[in-house]
């Protein structure tokens, strides 16, 4: 009977300890019709982190990342205790495809954060902010959103300079994008990260005003499902 | 109009044949095993409200089946019978098709115009064992579009009592079978009163979420879409009730 007593109150003591790390699987199955995400950053951090903020200008780690499809600035800047597993898709997440079931354990971390360039776009990305990962074992669904990054213009012309990192769109992977556009804006209104309103483009694809194609490269939320399972 | 009426041929077929299986699918399960089980009867009224400014949706269809059977999945190339209904609003092939997972099969009457809602009952006896895995399934071609479909798929009733409501927004799928060309002759509904099936497949052939229209007012010149048959997500409401 003492035994017993023991036994159950052994594991209450463990929740109550800050440090209680939490086996979870995550898959990432990219929902669009024609558009490629870059490698997948998925991180595990405290209450009070953040990859990006709605209504708030973004970092220059989001921008690199939203501009160029680069995750390295966004992982240096975490803090020691974050559990960032980068590239779950091991490249390019193409239209329609699946990320493998990705295992993490969080350690200390309590909320997930999901974020990847969406192309062709300018600063498109596809993004989950501080989503807090439930205790309960159980599979969770969540439906993720293409937000812009606020830093660039969209212009939409194909710009591989500097790897388009700074400038226009690097690449449209499905080689279906066009050449010669003279560009759908020159001004970016709002300099905050907000829910993208969509690419124009146009069905040129050697003058117009846009590179991508007004056909294939569009898209409507959400964009992205987020598969966690809680073990 | 002239559209509307064409289809009417097509569903009082497509009942007929649904409700033949429903019978089918129901005594098949209670001879499984040679004994006499216990049946459980399910039955559910579903209301789908169409959220669309200018897109008609093609009659409803929905199946009662186990966890077994999907009738699509994102990243991986539609069936013929989802191709057929996506392209052409016709969901006779998908209701009759014959799958030892679908219990009951049922379409709904006629197309549901912009802002109307459209009702279906549909009703499975289940073997009781099986009872704790029902799902449903729920589809309709938005007719103004190459190959756009709305639904769900595997939506989980087992623990629906009776009396219970539930409800959902319903996402906008593409088929990935035919290019969202938005050409002149390829579009079933009442902007074109084009082509619907065509067995070539000239897209993706992979289901995704459907990325939107185009339309003449953006720029497409070719397109015989205007800006009217523009959609967002969520394009349907749709609304279950147990009644039984």
């Amino acid at each position: 009977m003492k035994t017993k007593f023991l036994l159950s109150i052994l594991p209450l003591s463990l929740a109550s300890a800050m440090a209680f790390s939490q086996s979870i699987d995550v898959q990432v199955t990219n929902l669009t019709h024609g558009m490629h995400f870059t490698p997948v950053l998925v991180s595990a951090h405290d209450s009070n982190t953040h990859l990006f903020i709605s209504g708030q200008a973004a970092t220059a780690a989001l921008q690199t990342m939203a501009e160029g499809g680069n995750t390295a600035p966004l992982i240096a800047a975490s803090a020691a205790t974050v559990v960032n597993t980068d590239n779950i898709a091991a490249g390019l997440l193409a239209p329609s495809a699946s990320s493998p079931v990705t295992a993490i354990e969080t350690g200390v971390n309590t909320h997930l954060s999901i974020v990847a360039m969406m192309l062709p776009t300018n600063d498109g990305f596809i993004g989950l902010d501080g989503w807090k990962i439930p205790t309960a074992a159980g599979t969770y669904t969540i439906l993720l959103n293409s937000y812009d990054a606020g830093t660039e213009v969209n212009d939409e012309i194909v710009d591989t300079i500097n790897g388009g990192a700074e400038d226009g769109i690097p690449l449209a992977p499905g080689m279906d994008a066009g050449t010669g556009a003279s560009g759908v804006t020159d001004m970016e209104t709002n300099q905050t990260v907000h829910i993208h309103r969509g690419n124009t483009g146009d069905t040129s694809l050697t003058a117009g005003i846009s590179d991508v194609d007004s056909r294939i490269h569009r898209w409507l939320n959400p964009v992205a499902k987020v598969v966690v399972t809680v073990k | 109009m002239k559209y509307l009426n064409r289809k009417a041929g097509t569903l009082a077929i497509a009942i007929l044949s649904a409700s033949l299986l429903s019978a089918c699918g129901g005594s098949s399960s209670n001879n499984d095993d040679g004994n006499k089980t216990d049946t459980d009867t399910m039955s559910y009224d579903i209301t789908v409200t169409n959220l669309t400014n200018n897109q008609p949706l093609s009659p409803l269809a929905a199946q009662l089946h186990s966890s077994e059977y999907s009738a699509w999945k994102v990243g991986t190339a539609a069936s013929e019978n989802l191709e057929m209904l996506a392209e052409e609003g016709d969901n006779s092939a998908l209701l009759n098709a014959q799958s030892p997972y679908v219990y009951s099969a049922v379409s709904g009457v006629g197309a549901i115009g912009p802002g109307v809602g459209g009702m279906l009952s549909i009703k499975a006896d289940i073997n009781s064992e099986m009872s704790s895995d029902i799902k449903l399934t729920l589809i309709s071609m938005l007719v103004n579009t190459n190959d756009a479909f709305i639904g769900k798929t595997g939506v989980d009733l087992s623990n629906l009592a009776v009396g219970e409501t539930v409800k959902f927004t319903l996402p906008t799928y593409d088929s990935g079978t035919e290019a969202n060309s938005e050409l002149a002759g390829t579009i079933p509904g009442p902007a074109d009163g084009g082509e619907g099936f065509n067995m070539a497949r000239d897209d993706v052939d992979y289901v995704a979420r459907h990325p939107g229209v185009v339309g003449v007012d953006r720029g497409y010149s070719e397109s015989v879409l205007n800006s009217t048959h523009g959609f967002d997500s969520p394009t349907a409401v749709l609304t279950i009730t147990r009644t039984e």
